[in-house]
């Protein structure tokens, strides 16, 4: 092992270039230990996201060595074997300073997708009961897991070409609501995810379930998305 | 466009490719058995001329074929280039008319 890694890390917003630091090897280092490293030690106005450091908050992901990964779960040894890394912030939304991309977008595409939860019932009525053996309900147990890191949205290819397409994250939550049946807004949901940058637009190359660092399958959500659109299409609610 | 129409557009696509698929492998099949065995033109014609079969074969290949070739020159132009509205819609249609008109043209030479 190398005793020093070259890192190179995007400086600046739109326009800006990549500074170079040399980085002290350790063991079990990850991605976001050599950002914070540099923050710390060598260059204090570095701007850059973090939270949890556990893989659970979605906010450290970034750009490394071209492809986009949760920081804080990425060990160095497994990304940067030649002992260089490359640090940039997400592709595909506008840079704000440094490895800090602008994530608001993002999730203006997650409420265009209607990507929020419209009860059916009023106050007052009994729990709704949701088994976890249904079948909508089986529909969406992995689907939920998403934790919003946009990592399969700077990772899909369609998105980069199409920048009003919802996109892989915004797309999977609004799946997760069509199976839920305590939902009161389906027609709406579809007719939202069914325009003109709508699940039809996605191309199936599963950019976005080859990225996701919790292993999940947004094509599949999507392919959900695309049945269910086409069901209310014959059947005239669309 | 509006969503509704996006959809039905998205199901043409998606229909003409179904009809598509075993046509094309039978085509393909076709034009290696007429390759191989030699047929003149004469042969062909033979057995094209008034046929319904064959009108009815490769005149549904020229329509699926024009409306998928349309859509998926649309959603190309749109993704690659931005070209985007109803003025690239109706090139492409009117691409899709030309496919159309020039296939079944074809169609008819060999079947009357």
């Amino acid at each position: 092992m190398a005793e020093f890694l070259t890192v190179d890390i995007w400086r600046g917003g739109a326009e800006g270039q990549l500074q170079r630091f040399d980085v002290p090897r350790s063991d079990n280092q990850t991605v976001l230990d050599v950002v914070t490293h540099v923050q710390k030690v060598l260059e204090p106005s570095l701007a850059y996201r973090f939270a949890c450091r556990v893989g659970m908050c979605g906010s450290c992901a970034m750009m490394v060595n071209g492809k986009a990964r949760w920081t804080c779960r990425t060990h160095v040894k497994k990304v940067a074997a030649d002992g260089r890394l490359t640090l940039e912030p997400l592709a595909n939304l506008p840079r704000i300073r440094d490895l800090v991309a602008d994530l608001a977008p993002f999730f203006d595409k997650w409420q265009a997708a209607g990507g929020q939860f419209k009860p059916q019932a009023e106050l007052g009525d009994d729990f709704a009961i949701v088994p976890p053996s249904g079948a909508a309900r089986r529909q969406a147990d992995e689907a939920i897991e998403c934790i919003g890191c946009a990592v399969c949205y700077a990772s899909c290819d369609v998105v980069a070409g199409q920048p009003d397409y919802l996109g892989p994250a915004a797309l999977n939550r609004a799946w997760t609501l069509m199976n839920d049946g305590r939902d009161g807004a389906q027609d709406e949901r579809l007719k939202a995810v069914s325009g003109a940058g709508g699940c039809q637009n996605c191309h199936t190359q599963q950019g976005c379930r080859d990225a996701c660092p919790k292993g999940l399958n947004p094509t599949r959500s999507i392919a959900g998305l695309k049945r269910m659109s086409l069901m209310a299409l014959i059947e005239g609610r669309l | 466009m509006s969503g509704r129409g996006e959809m039905w557009l998205f199901l043409a696509q998606r229909a003409s490719a179904v009809v598509m698929a075993p046509l094309v492998l039978i085509h393909l099949a076709v034009i290696i058995y007429a390759v191989r065995s030699g047929l003149s033109a004469e042969a062909i014609f033979a057995r094209t001329r008034g046929s319904a079969l064959w009108a009815g074969f490769y005149g549904l290949f020229v329509v699926a074929v024009s409306v998928h070739a349309a859509l998926g020159c649309r959603a190309i132009s749109a993704e690659w280039a931005g070209w985007r509205g109803n003025r690239v819609d109706g090139v492409w249609a009117a691409f899709g008319v030309l496919l159309l008109i020039a296939g079944l043209r074809a169609v008819a030479g060999v079947i009357w």
